[in-house]
């Protein structure tokens, strides 16, 4: 099988055992709602105040939502001995593991994507703003999906994993927080989006050059 | 012509006494690097006209969110090259370095906020510098709670190294970003008041101390890798030796 071959059959199975249990898809999207509705519930329903926290909101929470899915990205496969097999496949690791960050932003970022706008008008966002926090979104997620493999990787296996797991990628996910939500700020007061987003696409563009490569090694290391 | 054995102290059993024999002076020339640098710092260098004499909180300050940012540096060099070239020594020393930069940016941090409330009016600003030694300090934390949590010290060495490297790689990033942020966020309300030219003395002072800062860093480097060598290599007949001798003496 050629490597972009095992790339597509390692998609679309993860993509199908993901439909399988469809729960579990939601439960990230429905946390991304909660987190975002609950700020107006402690800071206050002035809607020029959230006007103001919206786009660093929605941002944090997005981070919040990506990081708690993290644990579904290698765990089952980790637990049946699927993943010892695509570590001796032939094809690189760093592919596969490529394939399967994608599959699992399709299922745990793109929702997110799609869902932001409500919650944007929510916060009474106007609607250019609207568009750049979609765009925003859509360029930064997968960054966070491929800083967290490999954090992911790392702590395959080990007691406590889920909260270490947060410590370990949170800080490393704060360039994309600050551009990510900056974006929309600029967006909202006319500044332009422009420079934060290609920022953005240049952390995407070195994160999916080095990520799956370290996430790889993170996955031989824990698997030895 | 007699073949020099570069590797001949890369093996713990024979770093581990190298180490002991150094320990002694770097200790010494930290605590007399830092009598000195003390002695310029608080009754040679002038009072500064602007801040007082609350200024001289830097002599701690900026040697200590230096040698934050320094030994962040080499704990990743020593961990890569541990991944590269499988020499336990070099992870060991990976692990000994972490508490020391932890520490020394938790030093920066208390320093620089003790220094903020007279000067800013507020015991903590999100000013780019603080802002991106709180993070730095998480990263000294994650890496250390990840050797932590991996029982097999050959497994948290290398899983630790992997984390290292991809946080040196991001701290220009996110060091970069925080400045950004900032100055988007909060214009210039704040910056870190530099007098233009800096008095002589006070630069003597600061570079004296950053050089006790440095000695000590060493020093407590070596009494804690010497500590994990003893541990790790507790089975070996050499550290049954030094026990023994130990007993005796």
């Amino acid at each position: 099988m050629g490597s972009f071959d095992a790339f597509k059959a390692l998609v679309r199975r993860d993509l199908l055992l993901a439909m399988r249990r469809r729960a579990d898809v939601l439960t990230t999207l429905i946390f991304f709602v909660i987190v975002v509705s609950l700020f107006p519930l402690g800071v206050g329903p002035e809607l020029d105040t959230l006007r103001q926290i919206a786009p660093g909101v929605v941002w944090v929470a997005a981070l919040l939502a990506s990081m708690l899915a993290l644990g579904r990205l290698f765990s089952a496969d980790y637990a049946d001995g699927t993943l010892e097999q695509m570590v001796l496949a032939p094809q690189p690791l760093g592919l596969l593991v490529g394939a399967k960050v994608v599959a699992h932003w399709l299922v745990s970022g793109l929702p997110l994507v799609f869902i932001a706008p409500v919650l944007g008008i929510q916060y009474d966002m106007p609607w250019d703003a609207l568009g750049v926090l979609m765009l925003s979104l859509l360029v930064g997620t997968p960054v966070l999906g491929l800083i967290g493999a490999v954090g992911a990787a790392l702590t395959l296996g080990l007691r406590g994993g889920g909260v270490l797991v947060s410590l370990l990628v949170l800080p490393l996910y704060i360039p994309v927080l600050i551009f990510g939500a900056g974006a929309v700020d600029a967006a909202a007061t006319g500044t332009g989006p422009g420079a934060h987003l290609s920022l953005l696409g240049a952390f995407l563009v070195v994160s999916l050059f080095f990520a799956p490569w370290a996430a790889a090694l993170g996955l031989k290391i824990s698997l030895e | 012509m007699a073949k020099i054995n570069w590797f001949y102290f890369a093996a713990p059993n024979t770093f581990y006494p190298l180490a002991g024999k150094m320990i002694p002076w770097f200790a010494a020339a930290a605590a007399i690097l830092a009598a000195i640098g003390l002695y310029v710092g608080f009754f040679v260098a002038p009072t500064d006209f602007q801040q007082g004499e609350g200024y001289r909180i830097i002599f701690v300050h900026v040697p200590t969110a230096w040698m934050s940012m320094f030994l962040y540096v080499v704990m990743a060099f020593w961990a890569a090259i541990g991944l590269a070239f499988n020499t336990r020594l070099s992870s060991m020393m990976a692990q000994a370095i972490a508490p020391t930069g932890a520490l020394m940016a938790f030093l920066a941090l208390w320093t620089g906020s003790l220094w903020g409330k007279p000067m800013w009016g507020a015991w903590w600003v999100w000013d780019a510098r603080l802002t991106s030694e709180l993070i730095l300090l998480f990263l000294y934390i994650g890496f250390m709670a990840l050797q932590a949590s991996i029982d097999d010290p050959r497994r948290a060495d290398r899983a630790g190294a992997v984390l290292a490297i991809v946080g040196v790689i991001n701290v220009p990033i996110i060091y970069f970003s925080v400045q950004w942020w900032n100055t988007l966020h909060q214009g210039a309300s704040v910056s870190v008041m530099k007098s233009p030219s800096m008095a002589s003395t006070m630069l003597w002072g600061m570079l004296l101390m950053a050089l006790a800062f440095w000695m000590y860093s060493i020093a407590v480097v070596l009494v804690r890798v010497r500590a994990i060598i003893l541990e790790r290599e507790r089975t070996s007949d050499w550290v049954r030796d030094v026990k023994a001798r130990g007993a005796a003496a």
